[in-house]
C-alpha cells in the first residue's frame, strides 16, 4: 500500500512525457522511463493518491461523472450565456452554504472543482465539510435544499470513486 | 472533417465573445467571474476539439492542453473569489443573502 | 474553404481579447482586473492553437502550453498576495 502512490505517479508521469513527445522512439522512451522513476520515488509513502479506488465500479463511476459534468456544462452555459445577452441584467446572486458527505480530501476537491466549472455556481471557500457556494440565481438559501439543487448531481458518483 | 472543425472551432470563438460581454455586463466581480472565466474553459474545449479534428497528429499534446485547462481554470477563479471577499469587495445591491459574512462573526 | 471559417474565429476571439482589456482598463479594483486578465490570456492560448493550425507548426502547441503554466500562476501568485501577503 506503501507504494500505490509511486505506481500512480509513475504512470501519470510516463503518460504525460509520452504525450508532450507524441513518439515512441527508443531514446524518447529510455529517457522517459529514468525521469519518471527517479521523480516517482519522491511519492513513496505519500498520501496523495490514498483515497483513489482502483476497482472496476470506481471506473463506471469515473464514466458517468464525468457524463454528469459535461451534460451540466452545456445546459449551465447557456443558462449563463442567456442572461448576458439580455438587454437588462436579471441576476439574482447570493452566497450560499452547502453540506458535504465526502470525507477525503481529493474527493473534495473534485466536488468543489465541478461546481465551480458548472458556471452558475462558483466556490468561494471550503470549512471541513461546508462549502459556500456564490449562486448566481439563487432560489433557496437553505442549507438542506441548496445542498440537494447543487451537490447531489456530482456527490453519488464521487462517492464511489474517493469514499 | 475539415469543415466539422472549423464550425467546431468558431463556435467556441461565439462563446468566447459572449463571456468577455459578461466581464464587461457584469455588475460585480463575482459575477464576473461566474461570466467570465468559466465560459472561457467550454470555448477552450470547443476550439481544441476543432483543432484536433483539423489535425489529427497532435491530438495528445492537445488532449494534455485541454486537461491541464480544465484543471487550473476553477482553481484560480476559486482563489480569485476567496480574495474579492477577504478583502471586502463589494457586491451588487442585487445579492440577496451572504453566509459566509454570517460565518465568519 | 475552412481557414476562411478559422480566419473569421481567429478574429472574433481577437475581438473578445479587445473587449476583456477595455474591463482591465476600467477596474475598479485589482482583483476585477485579475479577473479579465485571466479571461484574456485563456482566450489567448486557443487563438495561439487556432494560428499553430493555420501556419502548420506543431511547436506553436508548446508555446500555447508554457503560456497557460505562467498565466495560472500569475493570477494565484497575484490574488494570494491580495489574500493575506506572501
Amino acid at each position: 500500500m506503501k507504494f500505490k502512490a509511486a505506481v500512480i505517479a509513475l504512470f501519470l508521469g510516463l503518460l504525460i512525457w509520452l504525450g508532450l513527445n507524441g513518439s515512441l522512439g527508443r531514446e524518447v522512451l529510455i529517457t522517459g522511463i529514468i525521469v519518471t522513476v527517479i521523480t516517482s520515488f519522491f511519492y513513496i509513502g505519500s498520501g496523495v493518491f490514498r483515497d483513489v479506488h482502483l476497482t472496476p465500479r470506481a471506473l463506471i463511476a469515473l464514466i458517468a461523472w464525468i457524463i454528469v459534468f459535461l451534460i451540466e456544462l452545456v445546459k449551465s452555459n447557456i443558462d449563463v450565456m442567456s442572461r448576458v445577452v439580455t438587454p437588462k441584467v436579471r441576476i439574482n446572486p447570493a452566497i450560499v452554504q452547502v453540506k458535504t458527505k465526502l470525507r477525503s480530501r481529493l474527493g473534495r476537491l473534485a466536488l468543489a472543482n465541478s461546481i465551480t466549472l458548472t458556471p452558475g455556481t462558483l466556490t468561494a471557500d471550503i470549512v471541513d465539510d461546508t462549502l459556500f457556494i456564490h449562486w448566481i440565481d439563487a432560489s433557496t438559501v437553505d442549507i438542506d435544499e441548496a445542498t440537494r439543487k447543487i451537490v447531489e448531481k456530482f456527490e453519488k458518483h464521487l462517492e464511489v470513486l474517493f469514499g | 472533417m475539415e469543415i466539422v472543425g472549423s464550425i467546431l472551432v468558431l463556435i467556441g470563438s461565439l462563446i468566447f465573445f459572449l463571456s468577455a460581454l459578461g466581464v464587461i455586463r457584469m455588475p460585480d466581480v463575482y459575477n464576473r467571474i461566474q461570466t467570465g472565466t468559466k465560459a472561457t474553459t467550454l470555448g477552450t474545449i470547443f476550439v481544441l476539439t476543432g483543432i484536433a479534428f483539423l489535425s489529427p497528429g497532435w491530438i495528445p499534446k492537445l488532449v494534455i492542453l485541454l486537461i491541464f485547462i480544465i484543471l487550473t481554470n476553477p482553481v484560480s477563479s476559486h482563489v480569485v473569489a476567496r480574495a474579492a471577499h477577504f478583502n471586502k469587495e463589494p457586491m451588487s445591491p442585487l445579492t440577496t443573502c451572504d453566509k459566509m459574512d454570517e460565518a465568519e462573526e | 474553404m475552412a481557414d476562411n471559417i478559422l480566419l473569421t474565429a481567429a478574429v472574433i476571439s481577437l475581438l473578445s481579447i479587445f473587449i476583456a482589456l477595455l474591463r482591465f482598463i476600467k477596474g475598479p479594483s485589482v482583483l476585477d482586473r485579475v479577473v479579465a486578465f485571466d479571461v484574456i490570456s485563456i482566450i489567448a492560448i486557443s487563438v495561439i492553437a487556432i494560428l499553430a493550425y493555420m501556419f502548420r507548426r506543431a511547436i506553436y502547441i508548446d508555446v500555447a502550453l508554457v503560456y497557460g503554466l505562467l498565466s495560472f500562476l500569475g493570477v494565484l501568485v497575484v490574488a494570494r498576495y491580495y489574500e493575506r501577503g506572501l
